[in-house]
């Protein structure tokens, strides 16, 4: 039985439909998907991201020792400051993409996806040397307050000079109605927002306030749908969709996140070998339909590789889907839908730029 | 008067056509339909048989056929406004000279048929 986050009674009495998504009950849906995926681009929305999980690494060699299982280098970060990086395995894949958050130079939290929490203790456990680690996934609740409203909200819960002013930057210790949280200002959206973690049994209370507090600004509670909508807008990539343990990080697109330059660091070896064969690309249906994931993908009638991520865009009203095709492809792409052959163009990512 | 399938379609024979549409159950599972695959003017659909499907953001569903014949019509509508699918009573495809399925079922079977 999927479990459920500290929110699950109060999804349901807001009408939430339920789904079984990273082994939690979550909510696909509210209202509906494009009402709620509107209000994040024009006003906010709240979600329940609990199922992500937390971990802590403590000690004096703990820059270093994170380092050494990291894609991306963070040494140079300054306290209170978030950095995304993938978590590399051997073959230089990913076991799954992350943030790390410098509490200062002995303390960083690593925030992972909540369907690879024990996958990741157990990686982590494994190849970790030099400090301290601690899985606090259970006790800790997480919401995303996204959209171009949300300092608005959250202005009028905490004191502006309490909330991290920088995109990828954090506060600690900030009171929301009496409870202790850290806020970043992070998201999965593509909009500016705000991460909020907190106690299991304060987060009730904080999304509650979150509600009230934003309700003058067109806030509204946002599922799962929406959350997948608007990040492939934003051209971000989901793990298990455009990152897996089958795809080598440098064909992912994301160079800006892994330093081969840094020094040694698992699975630098192996891509240092590595010649990328796959590239991910954004693309446009070109006329009407959706492409969802797993098409095969064709240029001139040959197959050069499949989409891993589609959808409806409802900003921009065509399907958009993100490709892993073969690298040095030109011709003109189709998709094979059930069949049905779907003219794409290729488009640059993010599809929808924040306003 | 509607007469409805246990795959959710709905059809009403009127001047002698079949008018075909989703039940409001239908579409409230399937949540705001985005594109409409409409069937081709002219085409054979055979009862019982996926004959066009309609997506939401989150799913596609298939529209099974609930009688036999030729497309006649097809409501254009539902190209620029896709989201009309799913209300109540609007049809997505006509069939001239159907053979209507076996097994259909008035609007009251069909509601308690959801029970």
């Amino acid at each position: 039985m999927a479990k459920r986050t500290a929110l699950f009674e109060t999804h349901v009495a807001l009408g939430g439909k339920m789904v079984e998504f990273a082994g939690y009950d979550l909510p696909v849906q509210y209202s509906g998907i494009l009402e709620e995926h509107r209000a994040v681009r024009e006003a906010a929305g709240v979600f329940d991201v609990s199922h992500m999980g937390e971990f802590f690494f403590e000690g004096d060699g703990a820059e270093e020792a994170l380092n050494a299982i990291l894609t991306n280098d963070i040494r140079g970060m300054t306290d209170g400051r978030v950095r995304y990086s993938i978590l590399p395995d051997e073959k230089g894949c990913a076991v799954d993409d992350v943030l790390i958050y410098r509490f200062a130079a002995t303390k960083f939290m690593m925030v992972v996806n909540g369907a690879c929490v024990e996958k990741d203790a157990a990686h982590v456990a494994a190849h970790l040397s030099g400090c301290e680690f601690s899985d606090v996934s259970d006790k800790v609740s997480q919401i995303a307050v996204q959209g171009p409203a949300a300092l608005a909200v959250m202005k009028k819960l905490v004191p502006e000079e309490l909330l991290p002013a920088k995109y990828y930057t954090f506060t600690r210790d900030v009171p929301v109605g009496g409870h202790n949280t850290l806020i970043s200002r992070t998201g999965y959206t593509g909009e500016d927002g705000f991460e909020i973690y907190s106690r299991n049994e304060d987060i009730a209370d904080i999304y509650r306030l979150v509600l009230e507090a934003g309700k003058e600004f067109g806030l509204i509670p946002c599922g799962l749908g929406a959350r997948d909508t608007l990040r492939l807008e934003a051209g971000m990539p989901l793990y298990g969709h455009e990152l897996s343990q089958d795809i080598p990080v440098d064909e992912v697109g994301l160079d800006f996140a892994v330093k081969t330059g840094k020094g040694d660091f698992l699975g630098r070896e192996a891509l240092m070998a590595h010649t990328p064969e796959f590239e991910r690309i954004g693309a446009k249906v070109a006329g009407r339909g959706i492409v969802r994931e797993h098409c095969d993908i064709y240029a001139d009638g040959v197959k050069v590789g499949v989409s891993t991520s589609g959808t409806h865009s409802p900003t921009l009203g065509c399907g958009i889907a993100m490709l892993r095709i073969k690298r040095g492809v030109t011709g003109a792409l189709t998709a094979d839908v059930r069949g049905r052959s779907i003219p794409l163009e290729r488009a640059e990512m993010p599809f929808v730029k924040r306003k | 008067m509607k007469q409805y399938t246990n795959t959710h379609e709905w059809v009403e024979l009127l001047e002698g056509k079949a008018y075909v549409g989703i039940s409001a159950h239908a579409a409230e599972e399937l949540g705001e339909v985005v594109y409409v695959d409409l069937p081709s003017v002219g085409a054979a659909v055979t009862a019982g048989e996926p004959c066009c499907e309609l997506e939401s953001v989150k799913a596609v569903a298939e529209v099974n056929s609930p009688a036999s014949g030729i497309v006649d019509a097809v409501n254009e509508q539902l190209a620029d406004s896709p989201e009309k699918a799913g209300e109540e009573g609007v049809w997505i495809f006509a069939i001239a000279s159907p053979v209507l399925a076996e097994g259909l079922m008035s609007e009251a079977e069909y509601l308690a048929s959801l029970e």
